[in-house]
């Protein structure tokens, strides 16, 4: 008995809900982050899935491509929470609720 | 033994996923990722995505999570948040439905599509060719995406510096 692809697109929707609990439910803003990470991972994950069940190397460029935004998104989004924490030190993310206009 | 690799990474993958989410100290949730982001790298490997699970190591568990883990020290947020107390009472439930709504409608869409999936395949991308195949995909159908990637990293860069610089004359206090 060996995995199939659906096993793998099964273990993706788990992750991705895990990811969205936690982007859901905590309030620091650096946590926040990793759970993003863990929904990208989980869709990379099923990219992976389905290039390798259509034999396709297209889903595996894709997964590459994600890489490179997710290091680029991430160095951003922490210079911008360092930029944040800097000025007021100990900020959740529900005290950012006054940078609107 | 594909089953058995398949049980130890998923079992990997979501223990660091949930210590991500429950760990109250940062460092733990950091270290929790760099599990889950290890178990994804097994999977790759077991899909024969041999390049992918290397970079997966290289630039996720090794480059991003060091940057949270720098930033987390930088900034001294290590404290532990506490995760009891709860200043709005029915988010942390409408949450957890929340996400596992989500995941059952994936669940259950992948579940109903699975006969357009077809059965396994003998196997998918040979694992000699894979880089040679990836390298021949990304630089001739996507080389102008691939050429974008590095105008998004000069702009990412350049924009982290300026975000964060410190400015001189006491104007930034």
């Amino acid at each position: 008995m060996t995995p199939t692809t659906t096993w793998y697109l099964v273990l993706a929707a788990v992750l991705f809900g895990v990811g969205v609990v936690g982007l859901m439910i905590r309030r620091n803003p650096l946590v926040m982050f990793m759970c993003i990470e863990l929904m990208l991972n989980a869709v990379n994950l099923s990219f992976v899935a389905f290039a390798q069940a259509f034999t396709d190397i297209s889903g595996q460029t894709a997964v590459f491509f994600v890489m490179v935004v997710a290091a680029a998104e991430v160095v951003v989004g922490l210079g911008i929470i360092i930029a944040i924490l800097r000025r007021r030190p100990g900020t959740t993310i529900d005290d950012l609720a006054e940078l609107k206009g | 033994m594909e089953l058995l690799v398949f049980v130890l990474a998923s079992a990997m993958v979501l223990a660091g996923a949930i210590g991500v989410v429950a760990y109250n100290n940062p460092v733990h949730a950091a270290l929790g990722l760099v599990l889950t982001l290890f178990g994804i790298a097994v999977h790759f490997v077991s899909m024969e995505a041999h390049f992918l699970a290397a970079v997966q190591v290289i630039v996720y568990a090794g480059a991003i999570v060091v940057l949270f883990l720098f930033v987390i020290m930088l900034l001294g947020v290590d404290r532990a948040e506490d995760l009891s107390v709860e200043p709005f009472q029915i988010q942390r439930p409408l949450a957890v439905i929340v996400g596992v709504a989500i995941s059952g409608l994936v669940i259950a869409a992948v579940v109903r599509g699975r006969s357009t999936l077809g059965e396994q395949l003998e196997s998918g991308v040979p694992g000699d060719d894979n880089i040679r195949e990836l390298a021949r995909s990304l630089f001739s159908d996507n080389v102008f995406a691939f050429e974008l990637t590095s105008v998004l990293l000069i702009v990412a860069v350049v924009g982290t510096v300026v975000l964060t610089r410190r400015q001189r004359g006491g104007a930034n206090k």
